[in-house]
């Protein structure tokens, strides 16, 4: 599954053989194998606790729910591993549904309409992209105005008004099943397995730890890194923009608010999953694997019947408590060593 | 043998430094030409230039004979020219196989990563270098000098012609730096080209075929290795009369009136027992290993370390320090050798770096600042102090090694100290800029001020000093006068070999 795993094992297989203890070590290094540990633990103690849990019914009901928050993380990692952030992902989400439902409403068929909105979600992207790296411009700074610039242009775009009343043959992408199972869930499963195998394995995508990892040795090493980060930037927009066509098609309108605080519970997700903000570190299947855990979360303290505000305050302290444990054992391997 | 590589007339400059200047050489195949210079002569750029990191403003570079051109570091590669840099250039999150093969992963039909085929080459150039590592290990669990030894690998893994050395050897131990020039040699006679950088001259002798020397950015010229000796290269490479770069001194030395001493400072494990006075007007140099305790002592004085004991006496008055604000208040001042991390505030302008220390004096009694009385102050110093500056607007990481310095004496100059504490005065600045300095120390020590430096350089501190004391593991261990000055004396109490405690 990790081809820091995989990979280190079978050339480890070849050169040198060490104990399984060995392997255990080094595998509880990575954070998506901790991380992987606590959810099966999770799991089990919740199926104890509530029979409900391991249902189909509830399980649909998570993966339905982390889509839209899943489907982003998978762009917000790559970007903040390439030393990038994106604040604006929540605004984006939005703006291209209404974009999309606009177009809709005026009449335009369901997959041109789709497109327009994606060309949407690119020309923020490119806007935050250029903005940054041709620029130079922080990206906190970049994409906190590109955030409350789109809010404010969808808002005079739909007149205030959400966009309501959207046709069968576009709401079926939300609505839609296949095996029974909502079209979402499978959109969420393949970009996640694609983008971590294009992670792990494509050139061109391993670029960003190198851009993240040391700027300048990456131009050194004939990287075009301008270039990787604009299309991160547009990468992340593209996806914000598909999760807000999931939503937009699943309520059959588009709204003006949704996506609001999104952003934040992306990059909490990423970080949660292995991620840094100071970039070079982290994986798609952790970032989702971050998400996923948020989700199961929120859906056990719901089954569980506690109070809605408490989520967000358990959310917070997992948080602080991950990085902690990234400090810590830093600390532990760079004392030893 | 025939010239693999030509360099003519290569020119750079930066602002306010002309870095390389007009600088013509040729490498032979298969020749080791190691590169010396003090620092700010050039060495680095003009390496720079021949690996495509900075482009030249004039002149050519030739391959066999043919020009090229290089835009980045990329065309240069690929061209046969690889390059170790000073700096490491790794990305720690990564394994030892996609440090080495940065970007250059072998990849298949649809541009993925061929996992084994990576993990197999990197084994083979691990092999080579006896190095027992897992290729997936990732860089950040790595020694330092292993991460040394892997930048080379870096380079080595592009199958150059030529490679270029800078300083390989800072961060190795003698074992590993026997390795690697075994490596070299063996490099070398499979017909690989070697520019090595290098301030050991013990190296040049070790490892080159040819030595070539620079200074202020000028080719001074080339000789046989067999054919030279160290003195002739330290020669070479200062090339000027010692006497007029530090000044004349101020022989009143007995006639001084003792401005400040300290007795009995003690921090466990770092010195112990230390005691010195220094007079009015005096230039005390503090000589010794890297690692003696000079910095340290320096700091504990200062207040910013603690002490385990001691006392301080300034102008006759016994004072208590415990924090720089306290030496500050006393005129204390201490000038630290790390000036881009501690001493200045890079990203700030002159001005606002020169009135650092001192803004308490120019505020109003509702204590907000005075802007034309700040001006004025400033603009004074930066003329007294030569720096040199298009505004007092601008930010200190854009002027140049030696003007970054003159701007930390500036800023201190304002505190108008009865002490300075200068620890590595002309670190990182050229040749002119340090004749200024060292006239500014001389200044300042004839209004009576007394000044204690801490200095690697032994040169510098003859240079300079009145009086030069040599340290030895925490302790003083030797003083001498200036007419007894010599390199060896001094040298044989620094390094422990004579002690004047013990006679």
């Amino acid at each position: 599954m990790s081809e820091h795993g995989s990979e280190a094992t079978t050339a480890v297989k070849t050169l040198r053989r060490p104990g399984l203890v060995q392997k255990l070590i080094q595998l509880a290094s990575f954070r998506e194998f901790v991380l992987l540990l606590v959810i099966i633990a999770f799991t089990i103690i919740m199926t104890l606790v509530s029979p409900f849990f391991l249902t189909r019914l509830n399980i649909e009901a998570i993966l339905l729910a982390l889509s839209v928050e899943a489907t982003i993380a998978v762009g917000m990692v790559i970007l903040l591993i390439s030393g990038g952030l994106d604040l604006s992902v929540g605004s984006t989400l939005a703006f291209v549904g209404v974009v999309t439902g606009l177009a809709l409403t005026a009449g335009v068929s369901s997959l041109p309409s789709i497109l327009v909105g994606l060309m949407a979600a690119v020309s923020v992207g490119l806007l935050n992209g250029v903005l940054v790296a041709k620029l130079k411009i922080n990206p906190f700074i970049t994409t906190l105005g590109t955030m409350i610039t789109i809010r404010g242009l969808l808002l005079i775009l739909a007149k205030g008004r959400a966009v309501l009343n959207l046709p069968k043959s576009f709401t079926v992408i939300g609505q839609g099943r296949l095996f029974g199972i909502q079209y979402p869930v499978f959109v969420l499963l393949i970009i996640v397995i694609g983008g971590d195998l294009l992670l792990r394995n494509s050139r061109f995508f391993r670029q960003s730890y190198y851009i993240g990892g040391n700027e300048k040795a990456a131009r050194l090493s004939g990287i075009n890194v301008d270039l990787v980060k604009i299309f991160n930037y547009c990468l992340v927009a593209v996806l914000a923009g598909a999760a807000g066509l999931m939503i937009t098609a699943r309520f059959g309108s588009s709204s003006l608010t949704v996506g609001t605080g999104i952003e934040l519970r992306v990059i909490t997700a990423c970080i949660i999953g292995g991620a840094s903000l100071s970039g070079g570190e982290g994986s798609v299947f952790g970032a989702f694997l971050g998400a996923l855990f948020m989700g199961m979360l929120a859906n056990a303290l719901n089954l569980l019947g506690v109070d809605v505000y408490y989520q967000s305050f358990i959310t917070g302290l997992i948080l602080i408590l991950a990085v902690v444990f990234d400090v810590l054992n830093e600390r532990r391997k760079a004392s030893r060593s | 043998m025939e010239y693999i590589l030509q360099a003519e007339n290569l020119s750079k400059s930066f602002p306010g430094v002309q870095a390389v200047g007009d600088v013509s050489f040729s490498l032979r195949a298969g020749e080791i030409l190691a590169l010396v210079g003090e620092n700010g002569a050039g060495k680095s750029t003009l390496m720079q230039m021949l690996g495509g990191v900075q482009k030249p403003e004039a002149g050519h570079i030739y391959l066999k004979g043919i020009p090229v051109i290089f835009s980045s570091a990329s065309d240069a590669i690929h061209a046969g020219i690889s390059m170790v840099f000073q700096e490491l250039s790794l990305v720690n999150g990564l394994s030892i196989s996609e440090n080495i093969f940065a970007n250059r992963q072998p990849v298949g039909r649809i541009n993925n990563i061929q996992w084994k085929e990576l993990g197999q080459r990197t084994r083979e150039l691990l092999d080579r270098f006896n190095l027992d590592l897992d290729p997936m290990t990732r860089v950040k669990r790595l020694t330092m000098s292993n991460q040394q030894i892997l930048e080379i690998l870096k380079a080595i893994s592009t199958g150059p012609k030529i490679l270029i050395l800078d300083e390989p050897t800072s961060s190795l131990t003698e074992a590993e730096t026997v390795d690697l020039f075994e490596n070299i040699q063996k490099l070398k006679r499979e017909g690989m080209s070697f520019i090595y950088i290098t301030h050991k001259l013990g190296e040049v002798f070790q490892l080159a075929d040819r030595v070539m020397v620079m200074r202020d950015g000028k080719y001074v010229g080339s000789r046989i290795v067999k054919e030279v000796t160290e003195g002739d290269l330290v020669g070479m490479m200062v090339g000027r009369e010692i006497n007029d770069m530090y000044g004349a001194t101020d022989r009143s030395a007995s006639s001084r009136q003792n401005r400040f001493s300290i007795e009995g400072f003690t921090r466990k494990g770092f010195f112990h027992d230390v005691s010195f006075e220094l007079g009015q007007g005096e230039i005390l140099g503090l000589a010794g290993l890297v690692g003696a305790g000079r910095t340290e002592l320096a700091r504990s004085i200062f207040g910013i370390d603690p002490k385990d004991s001691g006392k301080l006496t300034l102008d006759g008055e016994p004072v208590e320090i415990n924090s720089p604000k306290e030496a500050i208040d006393q005129g204390i001042a201490y000038l630290t050798e790390d000036r881009k991390g501690q001493g200045l505030f890079m990203d700030m302008t002159v001005l606002e770096n020169l009135v650092a220390p001192v803004l308490k004096e120019f505020t109003n009694r509702f204590g907000m600042l005075v802007g034309n009385k700040i001006t004025d102050n400033v603009e004074d110093r930066i003329r007294k102090f030569d720096i040199t500056t298009p505004s007092a607007g601008q930010k200190v990481l854009n002027l140049s090694g030696g003007n970054q310095q003159k701007c930390m004496i500036a800023m201190w100059m304002g505190i108008d100290p009865k002490v300075v504490l200068f620890d590595e005065p002309t670190r990182g600045v050229d040749v002119g800029a340090r004749t200024e300095i060292y006239h500014k120390l001389r200044e300042l020590a004839k209004e009576g001020t007394g000044v204690v430096i801490i200095s690697s350089e032994l040169p510098e501190l003859i240079g300079i000093c009145d009086r030069i004391l040599a340290v030895h593991q925490g302790q003083i261990t030797g003083e001498v006068f200036r007419d007894e000055f010599s390199e060896e004396l001094i040298m044989s109490y620094a390094a422990g070999i004579k002690n004047q405690l013990h006679h």
